[in-house]
């Protein structure tokens, strides 16, 4: 593997139960100790490489998530940690939970867990580098840079008229 | 010449609070005027879980109410069930309830310990906290299993036994825990530059904090001698302590009460164990819970209330809580205003906000 600079890290508390996210500070601690690979938990989007989303998406933080990733400079990587930001884990039947990160961003990496372990999180954070390294490098070459929060937005509608339209047809042949 | 009124958002993503809350600071210069709080980041609409869940697997939906007093919250539920449905717990379930109580309790002050560290800008200390909370973490894993939410409560007792050998062998390690918060503790409360960023700052008296409802260590700071855990549930009622508090009223009142209840925490485990009865952890539970219940505990940010209804179904009807975060939001706005703009991290992190518990 080779890491090519030192990435830093923006923590957004989606709509967690506060679980990960300790755990998320707790690998920022000594006993497991991102540092080693030259991470630092910033507090600033616009400084950061990999954005940890803990927590489902809701009504109210939705627009907060997209914007934070939308001031994020290219190449960036977006990990979901914990069962919750990836598909809204014990809470999925709630009101107010709309579902993982994956609803409002794009997501590279997931990582299971409730709460997620720090060695999970570390392991996701170094496929995260690989995953960082290779899109800087297509960013250089070919200037291609990821998907804003918008375009992410339209795919995703674009997918679910795709496939509505193909139930049509079944439910027609039928 | 009094300067120009402006508005300076605070959250939902902050450097200092990992938690989403957002604020918004009226300041005149460096002055905050006023602090107008919203919130709604977190809500998730737990609550009405109750009606999609069994009344025993909710406890471990109830145990997510928050990742940093899951334990408490797990152990309100399952303690209100329990009332309702008239069982009869084990003393030696009741005394290690009360250890993974007082566990959980050190954990989440010395992360509270570390979290101001970070907001009066001491990182090394930061780290020096968490570095002797990962030693409580590792108590709690070889307890029970989890590091952060345990699952170790059902209705009716505990879900597996803590050997006797496992709870002597704590007794060390609680030993060299004290000795390590005694060292943080000098910087804490007796570094110079520490205690000038703390020292008067966020002044609540006695009778302000009582009127605003304020509850836990926020309280016990002003001087106000409440602890429900004097009610003597669970194994409280058979072990000796005393209520911790302080005059001072200001942050440094309530770093000093909650480093206090660290070393009362690690003195009640240790009654614990040297009194632990032989016996069953658990008791067979059967039919379905039929009344209602409100269930009153000490949490480590301060009273929190359960309140179950059931009616003999399968699904319990409502599940209510009430936080302590929730209780301390008006003292929170009270301290606020009228402080310098550098103090609000010191100031909310004082309060020891637990958002995710708040929101539900």
């Amino acid at each position: 593997m080779r890491v090519s600079k030192s990435p830093w890290l923006l923590h957004y508390d989606g709509s967690s139960c506060n679980g990960c996210d300790i755990e998320v500070l707790a690998s920022t601690a000594p006993r497991f100790d991102v540092e080693r690979f030259g991470i630092i938990n910033t507090g600033n989007p616009k400084h950061a490489d990999i954005l940890l989303c803990t927590g489902g998406v809701n009504s109210q933080n939705k627009d907060v998530i997209r914007q934070i990733y939308d001031q994020m400079p290219d190449p960036k990587v977006v990990l979901a940690c914990g069962i919750c930001a990836c598909d809204g884990g014990i809470f999925k039947d709630c009101y107010n939970i709309l579902g993982g990160t994956d609803k409002v961003i794009p997501v590279d990496v997931y990582v299971p867990g409730c709460a997620v372990r720090p060695e999970a999180l570390i392991d996701g954070v170094v496929k995260a580098l690989e995953i960082l390294d290779e899109k800087e490098r297509a960013f250089k070459k070919e200037g291609k840079r990821s998907l804003t929060s918008s375009e992410y937005k339209a795919l995703l509608e674009e997918k679910a008229g795709e496939s509505e339209t193909k139930e049509d047809t079944d439910a027609s042949e039928s | 010449m009094a300067g120009k009124r402006s508005v300076i958002p605070f959250g939902p993503q902050h450097p200092v609070l990992p938690e989403p809350i957002h604020i918004d600071l009226v300041v005149e210069d460096e002055k905050v005027i006023e602090a107008v709080p919203s919130i709604g980041f977190v809500h998730r609409g737990l609550e009405s879980l109750v009606t999609k869940k069994d009344f025993n697997d909710m406890v471990y939906v109830a145990e997510r109410i928050c990742g940093i007093c899951s334990y408490g919250h797990g152990y309100g539920y399952v303690d209100a069930i329990e009332h309702i449905m008239n069982i009869q717990l084990p003393d030696r379930c009741d005394h290690i309830r009360t250890i993974l109580f007082e566990l959980s309790r050190m954990h989440s002050h010395i992360l509270w310990m570390g979290l101001m560290a970070d907001a009066f800008g001491f990182e090394s200390l930061f780290m020096e906290t968490w570095k002797i909370r990962e030693k409580v973490l590792d108590m709690l894993e070889a307890a029970t299993g989890g590091r952060v939410i345990f699952s170790i409560l059902k209705i009716g007792g505990l879900r597996h036994d803590v050997s006797d050998e496992m709870l002597k062998g704590f007794l060390p390690v609680l030993e060299s825990i004290e000795e390590s918060i005694r060292n943080c503790e000098n910087t804490f409360l007796n570094d110079t530059a520490v205690m000038s960023r703390l020292k008067g700052i966020g002044y609540l008296s006695a009778e302000e904090a009582a009127r605003l409802g304020c509850t836990g260590p926020f309280l016990r700071a002003s001087g106000v001698a409440f602890d429900n855990r004097l009610r003597g549930y669970a194994a409280y009622g058979k072990i000796d302590f005393d209520v911790i508090t302080s005059g001072e009223g200001d942050s440094y009142g309530r770093c000093k009460v909650r480093i206090g209840e660290i070393y009362q925490s690690v003195s009640i485990i240790r009654q614990c164990i040297e009194t632990m009865p032989e016996g069953e952890v658990s008791v067979p539970v059967k039919g379905f819970p039929n009344g209602e219940y409100m269930t009153v505990i000490e949490q480590p940010r301060g009273e929190a209330c359960y309140y179950v209804h059931a009616s003999g179904k399968k699904f319990i009807e409502r599940m209510r809580v009430r936080t302590p975060t929730f209780a301390n939001v008006p003292g929170l706005v009270k301290t606020l205003a009228g402080c310098d703009l550098a103090d609000v991290p010191i100031l909310v992190v004082a309060v020891d906000p637990c958002i995710s518990c708040t929101e539900r």
